[in-house]
């Protein structure tokens, strides 16, 4: 699809005081590739640790000193490449962006500008009024900057440079999105798609995954406005926040007859706002050129093949298979597929055992109850002490009709709260909380049931729907354990309702 | 005992494995003999105490036989390689109590093979020179001196101290860098020998940058023989730098010595600029007449971009220098002059910092690659860089063997003679020598004769990329057909 | 091409690099000295002609992904004009 082809969808247009407008937005997502080691050093990525002490003489850039490329790093950009259904440059170049600042010690950064190692690529994005398609311009790789402290000294700041030199991938999107929910959904679906590829985690709050938000308005079929740069922002809420509110301000200042000057800005979530950088400025002039440190990097289809052989089931794949082969919803495909932890959870549950289980149940105790402890806790499903062993012996007993589904429920509470390792199976066994299949004793209970409340029984005759509480109070009578299709037909039998 | 300071490195070496002197003995009559020529200026550090300490380390080891290649050899070494625990400055005001907690790879081999370093010898700021005029130590003074004349030179430069120190014999050897002619041209003005090799025979690692694409160590030396024992200590693979070659390390001294007959060297008829002094052309056919006598076949050839290397050489240069030269900032080591916010810290400590050379230097290359200047200089001189290589890939495809030209315009001049307000004048005094660097190919400079008044001439042959070997077997035969150019007089000491 | 006091005063304060009144005059002249004989090179033909980006054929080497430096903030910090609880210390920078 081309995006800018792409028709305004009145649902997204914001409404000003003098008409519709349309928000457009593009991406530059800076993710910390997943690595031991730095990019052009041997020092740590460790996050944390006492101040300078992951900086090698390389990373301090001491004279003399001299960058060799970390091949883990060059295989995770082209793994994300792939990932990205991304063109592969064969041949890419590091370049310098030169300019001065404390936390920037070769007073340049390496990075790629004319050549990046991938291409254009593009990122499905699914939205409950349907999915996009969001295209990447380019991936390139290049060094985070150190930390500079400023409010540590009154008079000082002060320079850690463990993150100096650490490898980023800077993921260019192009300006494909329309809204602050699909902004939000972007960056959502990519950060999935980072941590099942393994190249990077993802934690915003590491400020391992930072977005530069470019943000434009026009008139719905207008070419593109002038857009601001939002610079850094480190949550997906505050994303969709930053959108709406530049969104907002650019539109104020057209609606009353100004112009947007291009520029960056920050968004200050304190207050809601985002306000202007222009004091740092000052007329960029990066004066990139290739590094003469390095030779242009060069692989092979080989290379290249070699790591898409080995890469992951991916979001998208692996939804359509679990929609293919589990019979489920689109919905409920998403959800598994979000975590690539929780799915693979979710698969163990389904064929626990060698054995294939009634895969839509089993979505529903994880999306259901095993969920709601998840959230509870703070936890994603995976993260809790419930085992896909656990889940898949309950759907087992419901199966087999050892306990009916409220049963169960039980079972679960006893392995959330009692018995955390405890096996279903026995936990019903252990306290007899086995469905009652005895004719005889549910016939019992049911005929005191209904001599003892002869104005029900004829209250029943006319309105059949108060069924449901001669049914409330056999299984009350049999605490709980009596089969309830069982119960429900021998009522049925005995005050002689049609069936 | 004879003055040890005047036997070569290869004549030294024999002295000490026969066991005629000690290393001991040999260094303390360098250390005196770099007290005595404090006029020079060739040290900017001399380092008696770990000189000493090495030597006694070497004698240890000569007594046990278990000497390493250069066992207990006194050398120099330019300021531009990092050694550990002893002060590096680049000869700049910027790094002026610098003292690195790490060791430049060239250097560790150096001290590896048994060498002992006697200290840091002086230079051009950051190496951007030719005159060694611009040391924020003051400049370095040629031990020669035209006949009958007490007019101070220049040792050319920028490696100018250790040019110097090799002519004058304090120290036995000298490892210098060669960035557009740093080693060539003062090994030329001081009747010495120096070699640049190919780009990628010896680390970078640890070598304060100038222009990273053109940068390389070598040595400095009395005899043909000499920088050949030297490179081969110097040169090899070292993983921590990628520009650096993975390939063995031939046995140069091997090549010293070795016919050269059927040898096909070019002589580029581009090389004859305007205004080439009469004794320089003649100098150059006396080089091409020593070979033909040795065997070799000597034809004209054309390497027409030649007029271009040295301005295209100025703007790769310059901007990588730009570049390279940012990290001096104040704020993780070297000089820092206060300033009232962050910016104007920077803008003070290097105003400061940096002497006048190096500022011209790096605004030029700031220039070259700001935003809408890119590509008509940065680019373009990149592609005339290709073509200047392809020339001589050409001549080398055609069965030429190695290039002769002269390796100076002129020989060494007056100290102030250049400084004037035109700095392409001094420029100009690469003009023989850039090329080979912009095409990353091996070259050796060698004395070939006097000028009418008295001052050394040399000779630079051009090999193919990573023949060394042909260079020494070459610049062996003018070596003994012009002798060597020892200095007349010790006026200094 | 030619630069003028403005373009000297930029590419200063570009390098962080002070200059004086009376400096800007003279880089000026000696600047412009430079640009005139780099100049030359317009004259060639460098049509088809692909930039230098590396002088050997040789292809970037690839390093393990192992920790093998760091942990040596004394050695980092060992040359720092300022240095203040582990960190580099500089004049504050106002954001």
């Amino acid at each position: 699809m081309n995006m800018y082809a792409r028709p305004a969808d009145p649902k997204k247009l914001i409404k000003g005081a003098t008409g519709d407008w349309e928000v457009v937005i593009g991406m530059e997502i800076h993710a910390q590739v997943t690595s031991n080691a730095k990019l052009f050093s041997g020092a740590s990525t460790a996050f944390g640790g006492a101040p300078n002490s992951h900086v090698s003489l390389v990373d301090a850039a001491m004279p003399g000193m001299l960058p060799v490329i970390n091949e883990e790093c060059v295989k995770q950009a082209v793994r994300t490449g792939l990932g990205l259904k991304a063109e592969i440059h064969l041949r890419s170049v590091f370049d310098r962006k030169n300019y001065f600042y404390p936390d920037l010690p070769q007073g340049y950064q390496i990075s790629q500008y004319k050549s990046p190692i991938v291409g254009e690529g593009a990122v499905k994005v699914d939205l409950p009024e349907g999915g996009i398609e969001v295209g990447i311009e380019r991936l390139h790789l290049e060094q985070d900057a150190g930390k500079s402290i400023h409010d540590l000294s009154p008079t000082q700041s002060l320079v850690d440079l463990n993150r100096s030199g650490v490898a980023l991938m800077e993921i260019v999107s192009k300006p494909d999105l329309r809204s602050s929910e699909e902004a939000k959904a972007y960056v959502t679906k990519l950060r999935t798609i980072l941590r099942y590829l393994g190249t990077c985690d993802g934690d915003m709050e590491k400020g391992n995954l930072r977005a530069d938000v470019n943000v434009s308005v026009r008139r719905p079929g207008e070419p593109f406005g002038t857009r601001c740069e939002i610079k850094n922002v480190n949550s997906i809420r505050f994303i969709g926040q930053a959108v709406e509110v530049e969104a907002r301000r650019q539109i104020g200042i057209l609606e009353d007859g100004g112009v947007i000057e291009q520029e960056t800005r920050l968004f200050d979530p304190g207050r809601g706002e985002t306000r202007s950088m222009r004091s740092k400025e000052e007329a960029h002039d990066y004066r990139y050129f290739p590094d003469p440190d390095l030779l242009p990097l060069e692989f092979d289809d080989a290379f290249v093949e070699a790591l898409k052989a080995h890469l992951p089931e991916l979001p998208d794949e692996k939804k359509a298979r679990f929609i293919a082969d589990y019979g489920l919803s689109a919905y409920d495909a998403d959800v598994l597929v979000a975590e690539k932890e929780t799915a693979d959870y979710y698969e163990a549950a389904v064929a626990h055992g060698g054995v294939r289980r009634d895969a839509k149940a089993v979505a529903n105790w994880v999306m259901g109850d095993v969920s709601a402890f998840a959230n509870a806790s703070g936890l994603s499903v995976y993260e809790t002490h419930i085992t896909p062993a656990q889940i898949a012996g309950l759907v087992d007993l419901i199966a087999d009709g050892t306990i009916s589904g409220k049963i169960a429920k039980d079972v679960l509470a006893i392995i959330i709260a009692e018995e955390k390792e405890g096996d279903p199976r026995a936990i019903v066994e252990a306290r007899g909380m086995k469905q009652v299949t005895d004719t005889g004793a549910i016939e019992a209970a049911v005929d005191a049931i209904i001599a003892a409340n002869p104005d029900k029984v004829a209250q029943v005759k006319a309105k059949p729907t108060m069924l449901g509480w001669f049914v409330g109070q056999v299984m009350k009578q049999t605490g709980g354990k009596a089969a309830p299709q069982l119960v429900n037909d021998l009522l049925k039998a005995r005050l002689d309702i049609a069936g | 005992m004879t003055d040890l300071t005047s036997l070569t490195l290869t004549a030294a070496r024999e002295g000490l494995a026969l066991g005629h002197f000690t290393a001991v003995e040999l260094t303390q009559a360098y250390l005196d003999a770099i007290e005595a020529a404090g006029a020079l200026n060739a040290y900017v550090l001399a380092t008696p105490e770990k000189a000493l300490e090495m030597a006694k380390l070497s004698d240890a080891r000569l007594a046990a036989g278990e000497a390493g290649p250069l066992e207990g050899i006194p050398l120099g070494v330019k300021d531009m390689f990092a050694t550990e625990g002893v002060r590096t400055t680049a000869a700049s005001g910027i790094l002026a109590h610098f003292v690195p907690p790490y060791e430049s790879t060239v250097t560790a081999r150096l001290w590896a093979d048994g060498a002992v370093l006697l200290g840091k010898l002086n230079q051009d700021e950051f190496a951007m020179g030719s005159s060694n005029e611009s040391s924020a130590f003051g400049p370095v003074v040629n031990p020669w001196r035209k006949t009958g004349s007490t007019q101070k030179l220049v040792p050319g430069g920028s490696s100018g101290g250790s040019a110097a120190a090799v002519a004058a014999h304090l120290c036995a050897g000298a490892a210098g860098t060669d960035t557009g002619g740093s080693i060539r041209q003062p090994a030329a003005f001081t009747g010495t020998v120096g070699i640049k090799p190919t780009y990628g025979r010896c680390s970078r690692w640890g070598i304060i940058a100038y222009a990273s694409s053109l940068d390389q160590a070598g040595p400095l030396a009395r005899s043909v023989n000499d920088a050949a024992v030297l490179l081969r200590s110097m040169a090899g693979y070292d993983a921590k730098d990628s520009t650096c070659a993975d390939r063995p390390v031939p046995d140069f001294e091997a090549a010293v010595g070795a016919s050269v007959k059927g040898r096909r060297i070019g002589i580029p008829r581009e090389y004859r600029v305007e205004g080439m002094s009469a004794e320089i052309a003649a100098l150059w056919d006396k080089g091409a007449q020593m070979l033909r006598e040795a065997g070799a076949e000597i034809v004209e050839i054309s390497l027409p971009h030649t007029k271009y290397a040295l301005p295209a050489y100025y703007i790769v240069a310059l901007a990588e220098a730009s570049s390279n030269l940012a990290r001096y900032d104040g704020v993780r080591y070297g000089e820092r002059v206060a300033g009232r916010d962050i910016v104007d810290m920077y803008e003070k400590t290097r105003a400061s910092g940096f002497g006048a050379e190096v500022r011209r230097r790096i605004m030029i290359g700031t220039y070259v690659l700001s935003a809408g200047y890119y590509d008509a200089y940065y680019v373009r001189a990149q592609k005339v860089r290709s073509l200047i290589k392809r020339d001589f890939e050409a001549a080398f495809a055609e069965g030429i063997d190695a290039v002769l030209a002269p390796a100076t315009p002129s020989p060494a001049f007056g100290i102030g003679e250049k400084s004037g307000a035109d700095p392409v004048e001094m420029y100009l005094q690469d003009v023989f020598t850039v090329t080979l660097n912009m095409a990353g190919l091996p070259g050796i400079a060698v004395p070939a004769g006097l000028s009418a008044e008295g001052l050394p001439l040399g000779l630079q042959l051009i090999g193919r990329p990573f023949d060394e070997e042909a260079l020494f077997a070459l610049a062996q035969v003018i070596e003994e057909a012009a002798g060597r150019f020892p200095v007349p007089a010790r006026w200094w000491a | 091409m030619s630069v003028d006091q403005a373009t000297v005063r930029r590419v200063a304060h570009l390098a962080r690099i002070a200059v004086t009144d009376e400096e800007v005059a003279h880089l000026q002249g000696e600047l412009n000295a430079i640009l005139a004989f780099v100049d030359e090179l317009a004259e060639v033909d460098v049509t088809g002609v692909e930039p230098m980006t590396s002088v050997t054929p040789m292809k970037l080497p690839l390093r393990a992904d192992v920790v093998t430096d760091g942990d040596c903030a004394d050695k980092v910090l060992a040359n720092a004009p300022a240095a203040e609880d582990g960190f580099y210390a500089v004049p504050k920078v106002v954001e």
